[in-house]
């Protein structure tokens, strides 16, 4: 017990640095690309559009271990030498876009149609209409299916931890190797980390919900 | 074509589109042209990566691969929806002994990844459970948890009058659950049962992890021997196969989804229907 409980919190610092890590660049990259698709997913522009939707149900529909093979064993033999953490960051990314765009999309089907009409009205372009007049009204409406969004994201980068990567979820095997007799805590303590991050992501959503509400 | 965003353009502005349009094509089409081009400049998509596609037994192969992973989705789809009735109705129950550990089970499994999950009852039981014991269970307790919700909020949906209908006749509180709101609840949720459906399977894919002998193992075995060396080929069949299913079984709920609507058209109930479905959608990011 003297041993194992500064090791489980040398572990685990360890450990959730890693998945913070991982967590903070994809979800960085992945709201970036994930709101390009969705402008193009509501474009006037039939190529674009047709590009948008292919890229969501492409990566919607594989398996995230899928694209982790093609990723972690794919791109070595294209000639890419990268640490397998920033490996693991495409990966999400690439999958994570997806569920951006269509969650960011679903908050712009939520604003009131005359508003866009409006703008329409007065001569704006579908660029004015967009990014003046509808994407802040929607910034309103997309923060619960985008906290949704980033708690996967988070609980999905321990998948990382069957890649090469020691994240949290790679530390319970290292421990249950060494401690033994602690398998239950060493568990339960990183279960624990993950309900801590998903709780603060809520947290912040909800706070940001309350700032960005008003009556309407 | 139009929408809310854009309507029918006039001369100028389906110019200006045509530009766009132009552009944007040049643009996607050069992109996915060096992709290729370096795919098969690097040797990854040449003929020979593929030939393992004329090789029967490994055709064979894969096909029962993918008849294991499946079977193993299956049984976690059964036993999730098992789970997730019985979590629901425990959330749903009016003694404190019973709800209360129940928001405790579907809330702590809802929020734990599930990898973590598998490794860990692999690590632990895997002596009584093997490979896909270990799997199955996981996923039942994951997608147990996340369908719990579901059927709650598609029974909490149900109209107020129905159940108080039942309790007018006289029937307990297990009656009506059982035979009032229940059955209109699944009605509602399919779609988002059939949502979950696709989730699961697509986490099946996860047994890859704990060597559990699925589509995904099947795949590794091809592209890590000498012969084939070819991981982008095999992850391209690999995610083919995949998204044709998933695809598939997601339409059928949009379909679903759709009949939905049109027979509750007019009737109380309807926005509700759509709330929570969206809920759900949501959720498949996981």
């Amino acid at each position: 017990m003297d041993e194992y409980l500064p090791e489980l919190m040398r572990r685990l610092l360890d450990g959730f640095s890693m998945t913070l890590f991982l967590l903070g660049w994809s979800a960085l990259f992945a709201t970036i690309v994930g709101t390009m698709l969705a402008i193009f997913r509501v474009s006037p522009v039939p190529p674009l559009r047709a590009f948008g939707t292919s890229y969501v149900n492409i990566f919607r529909n594989t398996p995230l271990v899928v694209l982790f093979i093609l990723a972690v064993e794919g791109l070595p033999t294209l000639g890419v030498a990268i640490p397998f953490e920033w490996f693991a960051v495409v990966t999400l990314s690439t999958y994570t876009s997806a569920f951006i765009c269509e969650a960011i999309r679903s908050g712009i089907n939520t604003v009131d149609p005359g508003q866009a009409e409006a703008s329409r009205s007065v001569g704006m372009t579908f660029g004015q209409t967009l990014g003046q007049i509808v994407l802040p009204q929607a910034s309103r409406a997309v923060i619960p299916p985008l906290t949704s969004v980033y708690i996967a994201l988070a609980k999905n980068t321990a998948i990382a931890a069957a890649f090469g990567v020691v994240e949290a979820t790679g530390q319970l095997s290292n421990l249950i190797r060494d401690f033994a007799p602690f398998i239950y805590p060493s568990f339960f303590a990183i279960a624990g980390g993950y309900i801590l991050i998903v709780a603060v992501i809520s947290g912040i959503a909800s706070a940001l919900e309350r700032k960005l509400a008003v009556v309407r | 074509m139009s929408s809310v965003l854009f309507e029918e353009p006039g001369p100028k502005t389906r110019a200006r589109h045509r530009t766009w349009a132009v552009l944007g094509s040049i643009v996607i089409l050069a992109f996915l042209a060096l992709v290729i081009l370096k795919l098969w400049t690097e040797g990854a998509i040449t003929p020979d990566k593929w030939s393992f596609l004329t090789m029967p037994s490994i055709l064979l192969g894969l096909f029962e691969a993918l008849l294991s992973t499946l079977f193993a989705a299956a049984i976690a789809i059964v036993l999730s929806v098992v789970f997730g009735l019985i979590f629901a109705a425990g959330r749903l129950s009016r003694v404190a002994v019973i709800r209360w550990p129940s928001i405790l089970v579907i809330e702590f499994f809802r929020a734990v990844p599930l990898l973590l999950l598998i490794f860990f009852i692999f690590l632990v039981y895997s002596d009584v459970l093997g490979a896909l014991g270990s799997l199955v269970i996981s996923l039942m307790l994951y997608n147990g948890s996340v369908l719990a919700e579901v059927f709650r909020a598609g029974i909490l949906a149900v109209p107020k009058g129905q159940a108080e209908a039942g309790y007018a006749i006289g029937m307990n509180r297990g009656q009506v659950l059982r035979l009032i709101q229940l059955p209109q609840a699944i009605r509602t949720m399919l779609p988002a049962i059939i949502s979950q459906c696709v989730v699961a399977l697509k986490d099946t894919a996860l047994g890859f992890t704990i060597a559990y002998p699925g589509f995904v193992r099947e795949g590794e075995l091809i592209f890590t021997s000498t012969l084939y060396n070819n991981p982008i080929a095999v992850g391209i069949v690999l995610a083919a196969v995949f998204i044709a299913i998933n695809y598939s079984l997601s339409r059928l709920a949009v379909y679903l989804e759709g009949r939905q609507r049109a027979k509750m058209a007019g009737q109380q109930g309807m926005d509700q229907t759509a709330s929570t479905t969206e809920a759900t959608d949501a959720n498949t990011g996981a």
